[in-house]
């Protein structure tokens, strides 16, 4: 009997300790603590071919890490799918990782729920200064006017990726500079079951990166100067038709990439399908799918005339992951620590090298490994002629709204519909409709 | 109240002994009657927390401006009276429009899903009926899809359907030359074809093996006395299978009916989490609406009005078909 009543009894208790600890959700403490002075789990995002790539890369670096500092790093590497999910849990139980990898897009959305520490002018002395870093990175770690919510990590940028032999055999000799140059050789290029171009009409986030660079070389914006959904204007809706025409009206995208949402653009142009690719920082994919590094090229990403530059002459977002401290962590100078390791020279080489991206660490950049032609377009993109993505609070709606009406459009052009400025315009009304601001 | 819980008697040990030892601090019958209420406790609280709690949780929030801004301490989110409720239901408004077809596309997608698993389950069900040689390897082959984690199932499905090498296009239009050109199942219109394909295909086993169930109660005799009477097969089914079938059918097709309404893992892995307008189930569109636009506020009276719908069907279907078993038993 004593035992049965004990048994009882501590179920009880810890049925009541669930309750307790359930109704706890939804409030977390202010600021960080250092109660775990030894260890720190980091959310790393998929950056490689796989998981299992991205574990490779980390682990002897969180091994340097620990033999400096004592701190062991537990990682987990998120896929891109799950990552935003993953982080918005964390926000609402309080119960996150201490350090985590951001799309630089949704800095500023995940800046307004206030989970991640701010790198005002005292932390960033912590990681060596803000000076270290450079500007158009540093662009897209928040609101404006606002302490950052990140640190950049790694930089990306948008580059035209093309198929050396294919133009060779069409008779191009350069990569295309403007857009009419681009269809032009694109019609030459859309032959015999292959197409010109590749890319991933049913993924909303990779449509948005377009339009906004579409966009803004016809000289509009989605949001206006204090933050307001404007998808309706002029130039947003030139910059999406023209984005959407490539396939509904050039027809030099094949009507079945309106479906693709899983990378299949880049297999594609790694298999031969596709001559020309508008990614960032492909190489290290291609490669991994057996292209030879010499058998594509890199080119800016085309503009409406001249050359790419700023204002209407952008031709990429700036695009990158941000690394960012949960405010909640147990170990914030431990943290802030490991911020310090990821983002030095030593460590923004060996990092960015692995993953073909650029460091956004000025002291790392210059290194001649990112000086290589390649590199060398992707670095000048991010310096003279990449845009920051909407520094907002809405960024993540935004992207689904736009971005998903897109992706309708694409649907459209891909079944032989008419894609008109009315209906570019009418889709991207719908979109704005459900904005929260709105 | 008389407890009827006669509690055992430990081997060697009198029970008047025990009720007279040192432990007797609670007297005999209340812990006899107590008891078994004590041990469903820890049960009931975890009911509690797993499905009570957060449906307060979620009721609260369809009542409160839940953005971004407050997800951290959603507890301070100013509230929004009605609303968000307002919101969901203002069809002349894009948040309502966009609510109300997504809600017709599901009521058309379940009427259509379900009655499909039932066609067909019931008739495998009684193809099945009559002992033949393989009816053991067929039944087990006919529940595979029932068995197989939904993930991988769906994905596959996705494969087949896609336009330029799925197998659904080589085969419709490279084989059998039924399409002028190669369709998209996972854009556009024919993305609800797909959807009800898929659905169809995860959710009739289970049909299968309700009804395969039900035709174990229904006695051989009434079988051979009709076909004595010279029923055929089809009189057979229509007079003696299908209401003798009755309650085991109002069952399975409430449940059909709340699986395949609140159906959420076909549609998102088929589309992920932005469906073509045709296939926008409302399960994805409060999904998007609460984690992908982060309205928690809206998603939530969204949610609310759904349990609302869920609760007036599932109470009407109750109450007409118990009226029909109480005036068929008159």
């Amino acid at each position: 009997m004593r035992s049965i009543r004990a048994a009882a009894v501590g179920a009880v208790t810890m049925s009541l300790a669930l309750a307790a600890s359930a109704c706890g959700g939804g409030s977390s403490t202010e600021g960080g603590s250092n109660d775990s002075p030894k260890t720190l789990t980091y959310w790393a995002s998929n950056q490689g071919a796989s998981v299992e790539i991205d574990k490779k890369v980390l682990q002897p670096e969180l091994d340097k890490f620990k033999k400096q500092t004592g701190i062991e790093v537990k990682v987990e590497v998120v896929p891109w799918s799950d990552l935003l999910n993953r982080i918005l849990t964390a926000t609402t139980s309080g119960q996150g990782p201490d350090v985590l990898n951001i799309g630089n897009t949704w800095s500023a959305s995940l800046q307004a729920t206030g989970a991640l520490l701010p790198w005002d002018a005292k932390n960033f002395a912590a990681i060596g200064g803000k000076d270290r870093f450079v500007d158009s990175a540093l662009g897209s770690t928040g609101a404006e006017g606002k302490d950052p919510a990140a640190v950049p990590l790694y930089s990306m940028a948008y580059a035209l990726y093309y198929n050396k032999k294919m133009f060779a055999d069409a008779g191009i000799a350069q990569p295309p500079t403007t857009w009419a140059e681009f269809v032009e050789d694109g019609k030459k290029l859309t032959k015999g079951g292959k197409w010109a171009l590749g890319v991933e009409g049913a993924n909303p986030s990779e449509n948005i990166h377009h339009a906004v660079v579409f966009a803004k070389q016809h000289g509009g914006d989605f949001f206006t100067a204090d933050g307001k959904p404007d998808f309706t204007n002029d130039g947003a809706v030139a910059g999406v038709k023209e984005f959407v025409d490539l396939m509904a009206k050039d027809k030099v995208i094949a009507p079945g990439n309106a479906e693709y949402a899983q990378n299949q653009s880049v297999s594609d142009f790694a298999k031969g399908k596709t001559a020309m690719l508008l990614w960032q920082s492909a190489s290290a994919n291609l490669k991994s799918q057996g292209m030879s590094e010499d058998s594509f090229g890199i080119a800016p990403v085309p503009v409406q005339s001249g050359t790419p530059g700023t204002g209407t002459g952008v031709n990429s977002m700036v695009m990158g992951i941000n690394l960012a401290v949960f405010k909640n962590s147990d170990n914030l100078d431990g943290a802030k620590k490991f911020v310090k390791f990821m983002t030095s020279d030593a460590e923004q080489k060996i990092l960015n090298t692995a993953y073909s991206s650029i460091p956004p660490v000025k002291g790392a950049q210059a290194d001649p490994a990112f000086n290589t032609p390649a590199n060398g377009v992707l670095k000048n993109t991010l310096a003279t002629s990449a845009v920051a993505a909407p520094q907002v609070a809405d960024e993540s709606q935004f992207e689904t709204a736009v971005g998903t009406a897109i992706k309708g459009l694409f649907a459209d052009a891909a079944a032989g519909r008419a894609v008109t400025t009315e209906s570019v315009k009418a889709a991207l009304e719908k979109a704005q409709a459900q904005m929260p601001a709105a | 109240m008389t407890s009827t819980v006669e509690l055992p008697v430990r081997k060697g040990e009198s029970g008047d002994k025990a009720a007279r030892g040192p432990r007797r601090r609670v007297p005999g019958r209340i812990r006899r009657v107590g008891l078994p209420y004590l041990l469903l406790l820890p049960a009931l609280i975890l009911e509690l927390l797993v499905h009570l709690v957060p449906m307060v949780i979620g009721i609260v929030m369809s009542f409160k401006e839940l953005t971004q801004f407050y997800i951290r301490d959603w507890g301070a989110a100013p509230w929004a009276g009605l609303d968000n409720f307002r919101m969901s239901v203002d069809f002349d408004a894009p948040v309502g429009e966009a609510l109300l077809h997504s809600f017709l596309v599901t009521v058309g997608f379940t009427l259509a899903s379900v009655g499909l698993c039932w066609l067909i389950g019931t008739a495998a069900a009684i193809c099945m009926q009559d002992t033949f040689r393989g009816r053991g390897l067929l039944r087990a082959l006919f529940l595979v899809p029932y068995a197989l984690p939904v993930y991988a199932a769906v994905i596959t499905w996705v494969f087949m359907f896609q336009h330029d090498n799925g197998l659904v296009n080589h085969v419709l239009h490279d084989q059998l030359g039924l399409t002028d050109k190669p369709s998209f199942w996972l854009i556009g219109d024919n993305s609800f074809i797909a959807l009800l394909v898929v659905s169809v295909w995860k959710g009739w086993p289970f049909a299968f093996l309700i009804v395969m169930a039900g035709l174990q109660n229904i006695p051989r005799e009434l079988y051979e006395a009709a076909a004595l009477d010279g029923a055929g097969m089809w009189q057979q089914i229509r007079r003696i299978t299908l209401p003798s079938l009755g309650a085991v059918n109002q069952v399975l097709i409430l449940v059909l009916f709340l699986w395949t309404f609140n159906d959420f893992n076909t549609p998102y892995v088929l589309f992920g989490k932005s469906a073509p307008e045709a296939a926008d189930l409302i399960s994805v569109h409060i999904y998007q609406a609460s984690f992908v636009t982060w309205n928690f506020g809206t998603g939530s009276a969204m949610s609310v009005l759904l349990l609302l719908f869920l609760l007036l069907v599932t109470g009407v279907y109750l109450a007409v078909t118990s009226r029909g078993r109480r005036a068929s038993r008159a």
